[in-house]
Protein backbone atom coordinates (compact mmCIF):
# COMPACT_ATOMS: atom_id res chain seq x y z
CA UNK A 1 0.00 0.00 0.00
CA UNK A 2 1.32 3.41 -0.95
CA UNK A 3 0.02 6.66 0.39
CA UNK A 4 0.77 9.75 -1.72
CA UNK A 5 3.06 12.10 0.13
CA UNK A 6 1.31 15.24 -1.06
CA UNK A 7 -1.97 14.01 0.38
CA UNK A 8 -0.33 13.27 3.71
CA UNK A 9 1.27 16.71 3.72
CA UNK A 10 -2.07 18.35 3.05
CA UNK A 11 -3.53 16.46 5.99
CA UNK A 12 -0.79 17.75 8.25
CA UNK A 13 -1.32 21.26 6.94
CA UNK A 14 -5.00 20.98 7.71
CA UNK A 15 -4.00 20.18 11.28
CA UNK A 16 -1.61 23.16 11.36
CA UNK A 17 1.17 20.82 12.40
CA UNK A 18 4.39 22.72 13.16
CA UNK A 19 6.76 19.78 13.67
CA UNK A 20 6.72 16.15 12.58
CA UNK A 21 8.84 14.19 15.03
CA UNK A 22 9.53 10.91 13.34
CA UNK A 23 11.25 7.63 12.98
CA UNK A 24 9.76 6.28 9.76
CA UNK A 25 8.96 2.79 8.59
CA UNK A 26 8.85 1.60 5.02
CA UNK A 27 5.35 2.98 4.37
CA UNK A 28 6.26 6.44 5.68
CA UNK A 29 9.72 6.53 4.19
CA UNK A 30 8.57 7.76 0.77
CA UNK A 31 7.12 10.87 2.46
CA UNK A 32 10.54 12.06 3.58
CA UNK A 33 11.35 14.35 0.67
CA UNK A 34 7.96 16.03 0.83
CA UNK A 35 8.34 16.50 4.59
CA UNK A 36 11.83 17.91 4.23
CA UNK A 37 10.57 20.47 1.76
CA UNK A 38 7.48 21.43 3.69
CA UNK A 39 7.25 25.14 4.32
CA UNK A 40 4.64 24.71 7.02
CA UNK A 41 6.29 22.24 9.36
CA UNK A 42 9.75 21.12 10.37
CA UNK A 43 10.91 17.52 10.26
CA UNK A 44 12.66 16.32 13.43
CA UNK A 45 14.45 12.98 13.19
CA UNK A 46 14.91 10.87 16.29
CA UNK A 47 17.09 7.84 17.01
CA UNK A 48 14.56 5.96 19.13
CA UNK A 49 10.83 6.42 19.40
CA UNK A 50 10.72 7.34 23.07
CA UNK A 51 12.52 10.55 22.24
CA UNK A 52 9.73 11.50 19.86
CA UNK A 53 7.14 11.75 22.63
CA UNK A 54 9.38 13.84 24.88
CA UNK A 55 10.40 16.19 22.08
CA UNK A 56 6.76 16.58 21.12
CA UNK A 57 5.96 17.34 24.75
CA UNK A 58 8.51 20.14 24.86
CA UNK A 59 7.19 21.57 21.63
CA UNK A 60 3.61 21.39 22.85
CA UNK A 61 4.40 23.05 26.17
CA UNK A 62 5.82 25.99 24.25
CA UNK A 63 2.73 26.35 22.08
CA UNK A 64 3.66 24.37 18.96
CA UNK A 65 1.60 21.65 17.32
CA UNK A 66 3.84 18.62 16.98
CA UNK A 67 2.91 15.27 15.48
CA UNK A 68 4.64 12.04 16.47
CA UNK A 69 5.10 9.69 13.52
CA UNK A 70 6.45 6.21 14.25
CA UNK A 71 5.78 2.54 13.53
CA UNK A 72 3.79 0.32 15.86
CA UNK A 73 7.01 -1.41 16.89
CA UNK A 74 8.16 2.03 18.01
CA UNK A 75 4.92 2.46 19.91
CA UNK A 76 5.81 -0.60 21.93
CA UNK A 77 9.36 0.63 22.47
CA UNK A 78 8.30 4.06 23.59
CA UNK A 79 5.72 3.06 26.18
CA UNK A 80 7.29 4.77 29.17
CA UNK A 81 7.86 8.05 27.36
CA UNK A 82 4.32 7.97 26.01
CA UNK A 83 2.91 7.12 29.43
CA UNK A 84 4.70 10.06 30.95
CA UNK A 85 3.69 12.75 28.48
CA UNK A 86 0.13 11.57 27.86
CA UNK A 87 -0.84 10.51 31.36
CA UNK A 88 1.51 12.22 33.83
CA UNK A 89 1.82 15.53 32.00
CA UNK A 90 -1.64 15.02 30.44
CA UNK A 91 -0.65 16.52 27.11
CA UNK A 92 -3.10 15.92 24.25
CA UNK A 93 -0.47 14.90 21.73
CA UNK A 94 -1.22 13.44 18.33
CA UNK A 95 0.45 10.52 16.61
CA UNK A 96 0.39 8.76 13.27
CA UNK A 97 1.55 5.19 13.69
CA UNK A 98 2.41 2.67 11.01
CA UNK A 99 0.32 -0.49 11.44
CA UNK A 100 2.72 -3.15 10.25
CA UNK A 101 1.17 -6.18 8.54
CA UNK A 102 -2.41 -4.96 8.95
CA UNK A 103 -3.09 -5.61 5.26
CA UNK A 104 -1.36 -8.97 5.17
CA UNK A 105 -3.98 -11.67 5.10
CA UNK A 106 -3.41 -14.27 7.79
CA UNK A 107 -0.42 -12.43 9.17
CA UNK A 108 1.08 -13.85 12.34
CA UNK A 109 3.16 -10.73 12.90
CA UNK A 110 3.04 -10.06 16.63
CA UNK A 111 3.43 -6.35 15.96
CA UNK A 112 0.04 -6.55 14.27
CA UNK A 113 -1.52 -8.70 16.97
CA UNK A 114 -0.64 -6.41 19.83
CA UNK A 115 -1.20 -2.97 18.32
CA UNK A 116 -4.89 -2.46 18.99
CA UNK A 117 -4.93 -4.32 22.33
CA UNK A 118 -2.10 -2.09 23.50
CA UNK A 119 -3.84 1.09 22.36
CA UNK A 120 -7.02 -0.11 24.05
CA UNK A 121 -5.09 -0.83 27.23
CA UNK A 122 -3.74 2.72 27.24
CA UNK A 123 -7.25 4.02 26.58
CA UNK A 124 -6.12 5.88 23.49
CA UNK A 125 -8.63 6.99 20.89
CA UNK A 126 -7.51 5.69 17.50
CA UNK A 127 -8.73 5.42 13.94
CA UNK A 128 -7.39 3.33 11.09
CA UNK A 129 -6.52 4.50 7.58
CA UNK A 130 -6.81 1.47 5.29
CA UNK A 131 -6.27 3.12 1.93
CA UNK A 132 -5.23 6.43 0.43
CA UNK A 133 -8.90 7.31 0.03
CA UNK A 134 -9.15 7.26 3.81
CA UNK A 135 -6.27 9.68 4.40
CA UNK A 136 -8.67 12.49 5.38
CA UNK A 137 -9.24 10.42 8.53
CA UNK A 138 -5.93 11.83 9.73
CA UNK A 139 -7.10 15.41 10.00
CA UNK A 140 -10.65 14.51 10.93
CA UNK A 141 -9.78 12.17 13.79
CA UNK A 142 -6.85 14.11 15.18
CA UNK A 143 -8.82 17.38 15.05
CA UNK A 144 -11.65 15.76 16.95
CA UNK A 145 -9.24 14.48 19.59
CA UNK A 146 -7.54 17.86 19.88
CA UNK A 147 -10.89 19.60 20.24
CA UNK A 148 -11.75 17.10 22.93
CA UNK A 149 -8.52 17.90 24.75
CA UNK A 150 -7.26 14.33 24.53
CA UNK A 151 -4.48 12.46 22.74
CA UNK A 152 -5.25 10.92 19.38
CA UNK A 153 -3.74 8.23 17.22
CA UNK A 154 -4.19 7.38 13.57
CA UNK A 155 -2.96 3.97 12.44
CA UNK A 156 -1.73 3.69 8.87
CA UNK A 157 -2.45 0.21 7.52
CA UNK A 158 0.57 -1.39 5.96
CA UNK A 159 1.09 -4.50 3.92
CA UNK A 160 4.67 -5.47 4.49
CA UNK A 161 6.52 -7.04 7.36
CA UNK B 1 40.92 13.48 43.44
CA UNK B 2 37.95 14.90 45.29
CA UNK B 3 35.07 15.52 42.92
CA UNK B 4 32.75 18.48 43.13
CA UNK B 5 30.08 18.90 45.71
CA UNK B 6 26.78 18.53 43.85
CA UNK B 7 25.10 21.66 45.13
CA UNK B 8 28.28 23.74 44.78
CA UNK B 9 28.51 22.74 41.14
CA UNK B 10 24.93 23.81 40.59
CA UNK B 11 25.50 27.10 42.38
CA UNK B 12 28.10 28.06 39.79
CA UNK B 13 25.44 27.60 37.15
CA UNK B 14 22.81 29.39 39.17
CA UNK B 15 25.02 32.45 39.48
CA UNK B 16 25.33 32.61 35.69
CA UNK B 17 21.67 31.98 34.96
CA UNK B 18 19.76 34.91 33.51
CA UNK B 19 16.66 34.02 31.52
CA UNK B 20 17.37 30.46 30.43
CA UNK B 21 14.76 27.71 30.49
CA UNK B 22 16.02 25.10 32.97
CA UNK B 23 14.83 21.49 32.96
CA UNK B 24 15.80 19.42 35.97
CA UNK B 25 15.37 15.68 36.42
CA UNK B 26 16.21 12.99 38.95
CA UNK B 27 18.88 14.28 41.38
CA UNK B 28 18.96 17.78 39.96
CA UNK B 29 15.21 18.08 40.49
CA UNK B 30 15.91 17.64 44.19
CA UNK B 31 18.93 19.95 44.42
CA UNK B 32 18.22 22.80 41.97
CA UNK B 33 15.04 23.94 43.78
CA UNK B 34 17.14 24.45 46.91
CA UNK B 35 18.88 27.33 45.14
CA UNK B 36 16.47 28.41 42.42
CA UNK B 37 12.84 29.44 42.25
CA UNK B 38 12.31 30.75 38.75
CA UNK B 39 9.20 30.61 36.56
CA UNK B 40 11.24 29.09 33.74
CA UNK B 41 12.41 26.19 35.92
CA UNK B 42 10.60 22.95 35.19
CA UNK B 43 11.27 20.04 37.47
CA UNK B 44 10.58 17.05 35.26
CA UNK B 45 8.96 14.84 37.89
CA UNK B 46 7.36 12.42 37.34
CA UNK B 47 9.49 11.73 34.32
CA UNK B 48 10.31 9.08 31.78
CA UNK B 49 13.89 8.52 32.88
CA UNK B 50 16.30 9.40 30.12
CA UNK B 51 13.97 11.75 28.28
CA UNK B 52 14.87 15.11 29.85
CA UNK B 53 17.27 16.07 27.01
CA UNK B 54 14.52 15.26 24.52
CA UNK B 55 12.02 17.37 26.42
CA UNK B 56 14.57 20.16 26.49
CA UNK B 57 15.19 19.77 22.78
CA UNK B 58 11.50 20.25 22.08
CA UNK B 59 11.54 23.45 24.10
CA UNK B 60 14.71 24.62 22.39
CA UNK B 61 13.21 24.05 18.96
CA UNK B 62 10.08 25.92 19.96
CA UNK B 63 12.04 28.84 21.45
CA UNK B 64 15.12 29.19 19.23
CA UNK B 65 15.98 32.60 20.61
CA UNK B 66 16.06 31.39 24.19
CA UNK B 67 18.68 29.15 25.75
CA UNK B 68 17.50 25.88 27.28
CA UNK B 69 19.55 24.07 29.91
CA UNK B 70 18.94 20.45 30.84
CA UNK B 71 20.41 19.25 34.13
CA UNK B 72 20.65 15.54 33.53
CA UNK B 73 22.17 12.66 35.47
CA UNK B 74 24.70 10.20 34.11
CA UNK B 75 22.39 7.22 34.66
CA UNK B 76 19.67 9.01 32.73
CA UNK B 77 22.12 10.03 30.02
CA UNK B 78 23.20 6.43 29.56
CA UNK B 79 19.58 5.48 28.94
CA UNK B 80 19.31 7.72 25.92
CA UNK B 81 22.68 8.33 24.28
CA UNK B 82 21.02 8.41 20.87
CA UNK B 83 19.44 11.69 21.87
CA UNK B 84 22.85 13.34 21.50
CA UNK B 85 22.68 12.54 17.80
CA UNK B 86 19.08 13.71 17.64
CA UNK B 87 20.08 17.07 19.11
CA UNK B 88 22.72 17.62 16.45
CA UNK B 89 20.48 16.40 13.63
CA UNK B 90 17.77 18.82 14.73
CA UNK B 91 19.97 21.83 14.13
CA UNK B 92 19.11 23.35 17.50
CA UNK B 93 21.89 25.65 18.68
CA UNK B 94 20.34 26.84 21.91
CA UNK B 95 20.48 23.71 24.04
CA UNK B 96 22.99 22.83 26.73
CA UNK B 97 22.99 19.39 28.31
CA UNK B 98 24.71 19.26 31.68
CA UNK B 99 25.41 15.81 33.09
CA UNK B 100 25.87 15.58 36.84
CA UNK B 101 28.01 12.48 36.88
CA UNK B 102 28.25 10.49 40.09
CA UNK B 103 28.20 6.99 38.57
CA UNK B 104 25.30 5.83 40.68
CA UNK B 105 21.52 5.79 40.64
CA UNK B 106 21.31 8.10 43.58
CA UNK B 107 17.56 8.46 43.87
CA UNK B 108 17.08 4.71 44.19
CA UNK B 109 19.64 4.40 46.94
CA UNK B 110 23.04 4.56 45.31
CA UNK B 111 23.35 1.49 43.12
CA UNK B 112 26.12 1.62 40.55
CA UNK B 113 25.33 2.39 36.94
CA UNK B 114 26.68 -0.07 34.40
CA UNK B 115 29.30 2.51 33.52
CA UNK B 116 30.15 3.03 37.16
CA UNK B 117 30.81 -0.66 37.56
CA UNK B 118 33.47 -0.64 34.86
CA UNK B 119 37.10 -0.32 35.76
CA UNK B 120 37.73 1.88 32.73
CA UNK B 121 35.92 5.21 32.80
CA UNK B 122 33.15 5.71 30.23
CA UNK B 123 33.71 9.04 28.52
CA UNK B 124 30.29 10.64 28.13
CA UNK B 125 31.93 13.76 26.75
CA UNK B 126 33.45 11.55 24.07
CA UNK B 127 29.99 10.38 23.01
CA UNK B 128 28.87 14.00 22.67
CA UNK B 129 31.98 14.94 20.75
CA UNK B 130 31.44 12.04 18.40
CA UNK B 131 27.81 13.04 17.89
CA UNK B 132 29.00 16.43 16.74
CA UNK B 133 28.51 18.75 19.70
CA UNK B 134 30.69 21.78 18.97
CA UNK B 135 31.17 22.61 22.64
CA UNK B 136 32.07 19.72 24.95
CA UNK B 137 33.71 19.94 28.34
CA UNK B 138 34.23 17.89 31.45
CA UNK B 139 35.06 19.33 34.85
CA UNK B 140 36.29 17.47 37.88
CA UNK B 141 37.10 20.34 40.21
CA UNK B 142 35.01 23.22 41.36
CA UNK B 143 37.81 25.68 40.70
CA UNK B 144 38.07 24.65 37.07
CA UNK B 145 34.32 24.68 36.58
CA UNK B 146 33.98 28.08 38.23
CA UNK B 147 36.82 29.50 36.19
CA UNK B 148 35.54 28.33 32.82
CA UNK B 149 31.75 28.19 33.11
CA UNK B 150 31.00 31.72 31.94
CA UNK B 151 33.19 31.62 28.84
CA UNK B 152 31.94 28.16 27.96
CA UNK B 153 28.32 29.29 28.07
CA UNK B 154 29.08 32.17 25.73
CA UNK B 155 30.13 29.79 22.98
CA UNK B 156 27.68 28.87 20.28
CA UNK B 157 25.91 25.62 21.05
CA UNK B 158 24.68 23.07 21.37
CA UNK B 159 26.85 22.37 24.39
CA UNK B 160 27.51 19.29 26.48
CA UNK B 161 29.08 19.64 29.89
CA UNK B 162 29.95 16.84 32.29
CA UNK B 163 30.30 17.80 35.93
CA UNK B 164 31.93 15.06 38.00
CA UNK B 165 30.23 15.30 41.37
CA UNK B 166 30.25 13.46 44.64
CA UNK B 167 27.06 11.63 45.58
CA UNK B 168 24.93 13.71 47.90
CA UNK B 169 25.26 10.82 50.30
CA UNK B 170 22.27 11.52 52.42
CA UNK B 171 18.76 12.70 51.79
CA UNK B 172 19.03 11.06 48.41
CA UNK B 173 15.40 10.10 48.03
CA UNK B 174 13.52 12.25 45.60
CA UNK B 175 11.08 14.65 47.16
CA UNK B 176 8.02 15.84 45.32
CA UNK B 177 8.49 19.38 44.05
CA UNK B 178 4.76 19.92 44.38
CA UNK B 179 1.62 19.13 42.40
CA UNK B 180 2.36 18.66 38.73
CA UNK B 181 -0.72 20.42 37.29
CA UNK B 182 0.15 23.66 39.07
CA UNK B 183 3.83 23.43 38.18
CA UNK B 184 3.04 22.68 34.56
CA UNK B 185 0.52 25.50 34.28
CA UNK B 186 2.98 27.97 35.77
CA UNK B 187 5.74 26.83 33.45
CA UNK B 188 3.52 27.10 30.38
CA UNK B 189 2.44 30.55 31.43
CA UNK B 190 6.07 31.59 31.79
CA UNK B 191 6.90 30.08 28.39
CA UNK B 192 4.05 31.95 26.77
CA UNK B 193 5.66 35.17 27.88
CA UNK B 194 9.02 34.54 26.23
Amino acid sequence: MEYPAEQVVSQLQALAVTHVVWLPDSAMGPWETAFEHSTTFKLVRVCREGEAWAIAAGLHLAGCRPLVMIQNTGLFESGDAMRNVLFDLKLPLAAVIGYRSYLVSGSTDTARQFTEPVLDAWGLDYAIVRSSQELPTISRHLSACRNGGKPGVVLIAEGRM
Amino acid sequence: MMKMNYIAALKVLHELRTDEIVITTMGSAREWPRISNHPLDFHYIPSAMGQAPALGLGLALARPNRQTWVLNGDGAMLMNLGCLVTVIASGARNLTVFVLENQIYEVTGGQQTAAGALSAKVDLAGFARSAGFPVVARFETLDDWRAQAASLLKQSGPRFVVLAVEPVGEDYLLESPGPLPERLAGFQEALAGV
